[in-house]
């Protein structure tokens, strides 16, 4: 009887103890960060990938190293960030699909889309469901009112265009200029810019008609009327990182001995490995970043992204900033996290700390010259020219 | 005009190789196989890790490319194709399993390969100048060109006076005929499967040190070899080949002839092949019952 009564003991002793133990731990699991969702849709596969993987992945990589630091503090809450992704494959019907599902999440703050297209297509549904959202896309009427919802994430060609056309005009004597874009959307957007740029500088425009395919593997026919028209400066309009090198080999086997630049930002090692010296001297706006500029979490972030995916991509440099930007907003202003009135109204006046580059930089919302109203985030204009297997930094300079 | 014809002839070795792996399958298998430009980019990116990566001579990433793609091909069709073919009498059954294999070995590539272009060096360095820039050919592809064509040639001895080759031959002619005549039909599918696969990891194998290679050259490489086969007739070998010249030709000259007018060129191609199709639906040497 006595053992019996032991052995009941016993058990609710241990009963006792697993339930206090499950109970702390529980309450362990209560008290951690809730999460705060930010969604990314954009292109990751197909031809187009290496934009919009490169904007999932510095998110992924900027998010745990967050959370790996104890989360950010918005008001009195702290949150673990969390990325939702979705690949829209560079198609707009697929875009609206990635934001009616962020919608559906709740989810307030979106990365991308990559593209014109894609961007001007989310437009309704980021109206319609209060959501703010960072395309890399240039058309003006995205960020110009009534339009109010999109916030440009980089430097737009029709903002580096000129500032590379004067540079060139003045330094390297460039008088006549050569456009080549694929035949899409941006790219050809982003050759009308060019042009308008080029001859408002009193450059002459030699060829501006001649497109190619997107999926275009030889580049020989493509720039074999282009190199007739015997140009000081080559521009590749809205290129993408995959055909940049291919470009630029075809242009130098056909003879071409000027300059050749781009808008977009490239890939060093892409660069190196599919046109090696032939793309010395080739310009390009990089990401926005140099080994002058950048500081230690600059470095970390590239260290980290490094270990999290096994290789850089030099655009990361600027895709990192659009999540610090929507982190920095809420931070600033709490309310902002579920209204996106008061996100509006906090990019009037926001000025924080810019971590990843040196000196005294804040993180502010430009775009007034451009839109007339701040719907673009600032980040370093870094020119740079490929020099054997890196970029050189060639000027470095600030929308507005 | 030197440097038109010229680009159109380089387009053409490479297209009509692109070609030939997916006509051969089609002939022998009666299965359209979309994902013959993904294993293109596998090819490719093989090449690309022997050659560049691991700094192996340019051959043996070649050679790794072939055998990777045969027994990948091989793999494909015994243990995905054979089923399929033996439950379904459906075509579209196939058609959906082709698909789905691009999207798988899509998602394979950027696992494996990531998502960024790559590029080797160059095989050979300088460039064919004629005439002061009249007419300018790079050596390596003047090189590839040849390969191609060797490849090719090789191909046809090898389809023509082989064994395994008149066995294919006569699988493509008349599946039942041939099994009645002793042949193994489900050995020489597999062996044609594979070697249809192997060409296309040899011409991705060859054009990685031209064009470069990415995750995103698969879709549009297999809709080229397509129109290729389309214009020379689905299942002839020369059809492919001959489908092959005269696109690169047609690419090379519109390019060229139409650059003033932006880039209609695959528009005039497009509607070329259309009209051409309503004519001469079965290709230029296509038979018309099939």
């Amino acid at each position: 009887m006595f053992k019996r009564r032991e052995i009941i003991k016993s058990m609710a002793i241990v009963a006792m103890t697993s339930t206090s133990m499950l109970a702390a731990g529980l309450s362990g699991a209560f008290a951690a960060n809730e999460t705060l969702k930010i969604g990314f849709v954009g292109v990751t596969s197909g031809p187009a990938a290496a934009w919009g993987i490169s904007n999932a992945r510095s998110m992924q990589a900027r998010a745990a190293w967050i959370n790996e630091t104890g989360g950010v503090k918005i008001g009195d809450v702290t949150y673990d960030v969390e990325i939702v992704t979705f690949d829209d494959q560079k198609d707009p019907k697929r875009a609206i699909a990635g934001f009616e599902k962020m919608a559906q999440e709740g989810i307030h703050y979106v990365v991308g889309p990559n593209v014109d297209d894609g961007a001007a297509a989310v437009r309704p549904v980021a109206e319609e469901n209060d959501i703010i959202y960072f395309p890399y896309a240039f058309p003006k009427a995205l960020y110009t009112a009534p339009a109010s919802n999109a916030v440009l994430g980089m430097v737009a060609n029709y903002q580096s265009g000129p500032a590379i056309y004067k540079y060139l005009m003045e330094k390297k004597g460039v008088k006549n200029v050569a456009f080549v874009a694929a035949n899409e959307s941006d790219p050809l957007s982003q050759r009308e810019g060019g042009v308008a740029a080029a001859k408002a500088l009193g450059l002459e425009v030699v060829s501006d008609n001649v497109t190619y395919q997107v999926d275009t593997t030889d580049f020989t026919p493509v720039l074999t009327p282009v190199m007739r028209s015997k140009p000081d400066l080559l521009v590749l309009s809205g290129v993408a990182p995959a055909n940049a090198p291919q470009l630029i080999r075809a242009a130098r086997e056909l003879g071409y001995q000027g300059l050749i630049s781009t808008e977009t930002a490239q890939d060093a090692s892409v660069l190196q490995e599919g046109a090696g010296e032939l793309a010395n001297g080739f310009i390009s706006v990089g990401g926005a970043s140099t080994p002058e500029i950048a500081t230690d979490a600059m470095k970390e972030f590239v260290d980290r992204y490094t270990k999290m995916f096994g290789e850089y991509n030099d655009e990361s440099n600027t895709k990192v900033y659009a999540l610090e930007y929507i982190l920095e907003t809420m931070k600033a202003n709490p309310a902002s996290k579920e209204n996106v009135g008061e996100f509006k109204k906090t990019m009037e006046t926001l000025a924080a700390p810019n971590i990843y580059m040196k000196g005294d930089a804040k993180l502010s919302y430009v775009g007034s010259t451009s839109f007339g109203q701040k719907r673009q985030i600032s980040v370093p204009m870094v020119v740079n020219e490929f020099k054997d297997g890196k970029f050189k930094t060639l000027f470095i300079a600030q929308v507005d | 005009m030197e440097q038109v014809l010229a680009n159109g002839a380089y387009l053409g070795a490479q297209y009509a190789l692109i070609a030939l792996g997916l006509t051969l399958i089609f002939a022998l298998m009666n299965v359209l196989n979309f994902a013959h430009g993904q294993m293109y980019v596998i090819g490719g990116f093989v090449t690309y890790t022997v050659y560049a990566q691991l700094g192996l001579p340019f051959v043996v990433g070649l050679a790794a490319s072939a055998v990777t793609l045969a027994i990948v091909g091989a793999l494909i069709e015994k243990f995905l194709f054979r089923p399929v073919i033996k439950k379904s009498v459906r075509e579209e059954s196939t058609m959906l399993l082709a698909a789905g294999i691009a999207f798988f070995l899509d998602a394979i590539i950027l696992l494996v390969f990531g998502e960024k272009q790559r590029g080797v060096p160059k095989i050979i360095n300088g460039i064919f100048n004629y005439n002061d820039y009249t007419m300018v050919m790079p050596y390596d592809k003047i090189l590839v060109g040849f390969l191609a064509i060797a490849s090719i040639v090789i191909f046809i001895l090898y389809m023509q006076y082989s064994k395994t080759g008149r066995a294919m031959r006569a699988l493509a002619q008349d599946k039942v005929a041939a099994q009645l005549m002793g042949v193994d039909v489900d050995k020489y599918s597999m062996i044609g499967f594979a070697l249809g696969a192997m060409l296309a990891g040899v011409v991705g194998g060859l054009l990685v040190t031209v064009t470069g290679i990415n995750l995103g050259m698969g879709g549009p490489t297999s809709i080229k070899a397509f129109m290729m086969v389309m214009i020379g007739g689905a299942g002839v070998i020369s059809g492919a080949i001959a489908g092959g010249f005269i696109l690169g030709m047609m690419e090379a000259v519109g390019l060229s002839v139409l650059a003033a007018y932006g880039d209609i060129t695959y528009l005039a191609i497009f509607v070329s092949l259309m009209v051409f199709l309503a004519i001469r639906p079965q290709g230029l040497m296509g038979k018309p019952w099939g």
